[in-house]
């Protein structure tokens, strides 16, 4: 269970990035935050944003129509 | 986290006021700065606009071949005789606008917004504001002035360089 949840599904890119490193921002280092969304760039999106940023992409998977991630903070 | 002595840096020149082309430079510059790097967006000529306090963004057709609008299954373009119409231009602006907010794209204001927030370094192109009878007061808060010498220099450290 992630410690926190961030809902952006229906956001197109760049939105979910930039809600997603927003709320990391304001999270303790070694947190972990799931992502929702529904854009399909997203996916390759999430795994270029951690190898430049150095957040841990734990997992990603798909939920019904919904992509899901979990990112841990090493901010 | 990056520090200042390994952190990656990013310029964008910024030529283009439209509705359409204020998008490539905005979203790259916000998704940038939120991946860590330093950003410097240069506005000259018609990018300088995108700056204004009050912006109105808009789009026409005409002479743009492959503006196609979803539309019916398909996708349709309209005729440069069209699009040269009064009105054409408000009526593609709204369609364009109301499309982006369905498919959840950010509007210009937010992700301008989102850039200023994120500390990206503005400047406007003192030469385009002078050229056009711009006065600082028009633009945004938090913005410098420069010239080309300006940009230069700040393209010499940085380790991309757009130019749209």
């Amino acid at each position: 269970m992630a410690d926190q949840v961030l809902d952006a599904k229906g956001l197109n890119c760049p939105l979910p990035i930039l809600r997603a490193k927003k709320t990391l921002k304001a999270m303790a280092t070694g947190q972990t935050l799931e992502i929702q969304a529904t854009d399909p760039g997203a996916v390759k999106d999430f795994e270029a944003f951690c190898r430049t940023t150095g957040n841990e992409l734990l997992e990603h998977h798909m939920d019904g129509s919904v992509y899901v991630f979990t990112i841990k903070n090493t901010g | 986290m990056l520090d200042d002595q390994n952190a990656k840096s990013m310029s964008i020149i910024v030529t283009k006021g439209t509705l359409d082309w204020a998008y490539p430079p905005f979203i790259l510059a916000t998704t940038a700065a939120a991946m860590g790097l330093e950003v410097t967006m240069f506005f000259t000529f018609y990018g300088l606009t995108l700056l204004k306090k009050d912006l109105n963004l808009k789009i026409n057709p005409l002479g743009n071949t492959a503006m196609e609008m979803p539309m019916a299954g398909g996708h349709m373009a309209m005729p440069n005789i069209l699009a040269a119409m009064p009105g054409a231009t408000a009526l593609t602006t709204t369609m364009m606008k109301n499309m982006m907010k369905k498919k959840g794209v950010a509007s210009i204001e937010e992700l301008r917004e989102l850039a200023v927030e994120a500390d990206v370094n503005m400047i406007a192109c003192q030469m385009t504001m002078d050229l056009f009878e711009y006065k600082k007061e028009d633009m945004i808060d938090g913005i410098s002035l420069g010239g080309a010498a300006t940009w230069v220099d700040a393209a010499t450290g940085c380790d991309i360089n757009l130019y749209i």
